[in-house]
């Protein structure tokens, strides 16, 4: 019976620290709802999220788009369906490639930064001293961050969006011969708005699991510099799986039949 | 003497895993006083702090601020009771997106709601007390040395003028004469601010200078307790060897010898 031992404590070990994450994320939650608000520290993670994501969001759009076109010109060709390549890449793009490229992207970016910042302050006692300055470590360093995270995502996957999209046109214009006009037309013809709006939604969730991740991990970290090292890689390689996983989920809820 | 109880700790238990660190330590802080607490590293002295502070929470005990139990309070009262403290951390712990002014002034402007406007002048004070101008609160923490880094954190303990200061390993990692120096930053403001003061230490010059009474700590219990000027008459096993630094005794270190 002792190989089921490993197994219990596995399963408990998980349990626990879906528990604790959960705890963590709705005390969060709270005080990101609660004044007094940190509008200052807000607004420095919304730029450090957004405004600073935005060269390698975009260029991961632009290079997205262009391949995308190129890859379904060649698929559609096998069965003379090229006219479809516009609606496909609209849709690959706003639907799943916007939003998901986007929030892994930003992941690796943003979430390993927060633990790091966070597990420094974890480990040299900087978030104990928030403490006996009267200042709570949820609002002052959790809030501004889940706040920065469900905002400026959805506003990266719209820029992300257009670029994608801008990059299929070109790379179809100018090296597969399509007639702009037309190609405009299907873009824009079969789009419909829950493609869109599935996509912010799901940018709006990535952008809390990255934030989430990256303070739970850093708020977790312990035992010096290697603590924070593995946090930060926690941050990255947690925040991607959840992201992923509940890009599923938010799929099966909007498109199911 | 019979001054109030300022902090109360009773039976007081803290385990990590199967280590306890801290097994039934009872003691108080009577108000206006400076008690030092010795001991060895690792027999519970930072672990007694935080759990005052309410950073940590123990199994057992029971322990009071200004009479009112602290453990199981709920967050608005625990707020209330940590605007009463001001605490010197072993690190310094400043904070380093921050520059040294706003570190100093932390505790106003996010703790309290005041100004920056208002809160800059009192914390260029507060620099001032401990020997700083005005133009190192330009400077960031990372660009100070270690000893200057320690007398921004002690400015930062007691720029909202607490009644209660924590000082833990104030001298640790500086040299003998930045030690004295910060020795006598801490007796000089505590006398200023009339506060009630807990430090820790394992540097017996430090504690002999800021120390009314001294409380040496083993295995997570309280074994000798005596004025300053007691210590070295104690009679206590424990304390001579400590303060002696002898390693033979009865405090045993737990090193492999070869």
């Amino acid at each position: 019976m002792n190989f089921l031992a490993p197994i219990g404590r596995i399963v408990l070990g998980f349990l626990a620290a879906t528990g604790r994450l959960v705890i963590f994320a709705f005390h969060g939650l709270r005080h990101a709802v609660l004044p007094p608000f940190y509008l200052r520290l807000t607004g420095r993670q919304m730029m450090s999220i957004g405004y600073f994501s935005l060269p390698v969001v975009g260029l991961t759009a632009l290079f997205t788009g262009m391949v995308l076109a190129l890859q379904i010109y060649v698929g559609s060709a096998r069965f003379n369906a090229e006219s479809a390549v516009a609606t496909i890449v609209v849709i690959g793009i706003t639907r799943e490639l916007g939003p998901v490229l986007t929030g892994l992207i930003v992941a690796g970016r943003v979430a390993a930064a927060m633990a790091a910042e966070i597990g420094t302050m974890r480990v040299t006692e900087q978030i104990d001293a928030l403490v006996t300055l009267s200042t709570n470590p949820f609002k002052y360093l959790v809030a501004p961050r889940l706040i920065a995270g469900l905002t400026m995502l959805p506003l990266l996957v719209v820029v992300a969006d257009i670029i994608g999209v801008l990059g299929g046109y070109l790379v179809s214009i100018e090296s597969l011969g399509f007639n702009p006009a037309t190609y405009l037309h299907n873009t824009f013809n079969f789009l419909e708005p829950i493609d869109v709006i599935s996509g912010l939604v799901k940018a709006a969730v990535f952008g809390f699991i990255i934030s989430l991740m990256g303070c739970y991990q850093g708020f977790h970290s312990k035992g010096g510099a290697k603590g924070v090292g593995r946090a930060t890689t926690e941050a990255v390689v947690s925040a991607s799986i959840l992201i992923l996983a509940s890009n599923y989920a938010i799929t099966e809820l909007f498109f199911a039949k | 003497m019979s001054a109030r109880i300022k902090i109360g700790l009773a039976g007081v238990r803290k385990s990590f895993g199967p280590k306890r660190v801290l097994d039934g330590l009872d003691l108080d802080v009577r108000e206006g006083e400076s008690l030092v607490v010795i001991g060895g590293s690792g027999t519970g002295k930072s672990v007694m702090l935080k759990c005052i502070l309410g950073l940590l929470r123990p199994e057992r005990g029971a322990i009071t601020v200004d009479g009112e139990p602290v453990l199981g309070m709920g967050s608005d009262d625990r707020e209330r009771t940590l605007r009463k403290f001001g605490m010197l951390f072993q690190g310094s712990a400043l904070f380093d997106s921050l520059k040294v002014w706003e570190n100093v002034a932390f505790g106003l402007i996010q703790g309290r709601g005041m100004k920056r406007a208002e809160a800059k002048p009192i914390a260029l004070g507060k620099l001032a007390e401990v020997g700083l101008g005005p133009e190192v609160g330009e400077l960031s923490p990372a660009e100070l040395s270690g000893g200057m880094q320690k007398r921004v954190a002690l400015a930062r303990a007691i720029a909202a003028d607490p009644e209660i200061i924590f000082f833990d390993e104030p001298t640790t990692g500086l040299d003998p004469i930045m030690s004295d120096v910060i020795n006598e930053l801490i007796v000089d403001s505590v006398k200023r601010l009339g506060a009630t003061t807990l430090s820790i230490t394992h540097d017996m010059a430090s504690a002999r200078k800021i120390a009314d009474r001294i409380a040496m700590i083993h295995k997570g219990r309280i074994v000798w307790i005596g004025t300053a000027a007691e210590i070295d008459h104690s009679g206590n096993p424990y304390v001579d060897q400590f303060i002696h630094g002898r390693a033979e005794g009865p405090i045993k270190m737990e090193v492999l010898r070869p």
